[in-house]
């Protein structure tokens, strides 16, 4: 399944809805644009929502790593909400787990936006 | 499995296959790495994994085509990635090898070190060693092999490794 995303506005945070498969190539091309895209129209608060996402590689793990330092060294916020455990433990095992903010309630992760 | 080494058909014949043995020839393409993917979680399955080992073991094969098409051969058409799944005694034993000029392990840097945790690649290997009961790297300057082991009844001692 192709990597879909699709963006939602909640007070002035970006919800990213993802889902699919987030893996060299396609998924990660789609993750990265969409994030460069919010970043060009100034929309610097962003919550991925992966809940929907049912793979990631290597490279999609790269693709999240550098969303977040990209969205970071504008001045914005980067977070991800819902991780599958197949994700979760991705991250744990990379220890990215603690380098991300991951929250798995929309509206807590809305409200934790500076 | 599609995509194979010719082009000329979509599902190729494997090169050999026996009960216990099966192999590929591949291009030097992203469709290998998803069909090495897919082919491997089938295999999984068919000998009896668990779901989160054959998930495990998908994804390893998964690392290790990235590598082979990506740093290996470099999407060189010339180039081509073989893949052969071999069931030995308790073991799936799976072979990766490509025609780049040879991964040097011993050059891959620790993913988790502070310095690398914000590094945007450079996990492959790690994932693999993570998910494998066994992984042993051979490079060489006609290319790198990389083969996988994973036991089948249970017997992991987890995050062996060898490195030649």
């Amino acid at each position: 399944m192709t990597m879909k995303a699709s963006s939602r506005q909640v007070d002035g945070v970006t919800i990213v809805d993802c889902s699919g498969r987030i893996t060299l190539g396609e998924g990660s091309v789609i993750l990265r644009d969409t994030v460069r895209d919010l970043l060009s129209k100034g929309q610097k608060k962003i919550l991925l929502n992966l809940g929907e996402v049912t793979y990631i590689d290597s490279s999609g793990i790269g693709e999240l790593v550098s969303a977040f330092t990209t969205v970071r060294n504008q001045g914005g916020e980067l977070k991800l909400l819902n991780l599958t455990k197949k994700v979760h433990d991705l991250l744990q095992i990379t220890k990215l787990y603690t380098v991300f903010d991951v929250k798995d309630d929309e509206a807590v992760a809305v409200k934790a936006f500076r | 499995m599609t995509g194979g080494c010719c082009g000329d058909e979509d599902i190729p014949k494997p090169f050999a296959m026996t009960d216990l043995r099966v192999s590929y020839t591949l291009d030097s393409t992203l469709e290998t790495v998803d069909n090495a993917e897919q082919t491997a979680g089938r295999i999984a399955a068919e000998t009896g994994f668990d779901e989160d080992e054959i998930i495990q073991i998908s994804m390893a094969v998964r690392e290790a085509a990235v590598n082979a098409v990506l740093h290996g051969n470099a999407y060189d058409p010339g180039k081509k990635v073989r893949l052969e799944f071999e069931r030995t005694g308790d073991d799936l034993v799976i072979t990766i090898r490509d025609q780049g000029k040879g991964l040097d392990p011993a050059k891959i840097p620790n993913p988790l070190e502070p310095e690398n945790l914000l590094k945007t690649s450079g996990r492959g290997i790690f994932l693999i060693r993570s998910f494998m009961d066994e992984v042993q790297i051979h490079p060489s300057q006609t290319g790198t092999e990389i083969k996988l082991v994973k036991h089948v009844r249970g017997s992991a001692t987890g995050g062996k490794e060898d490195s030649q």
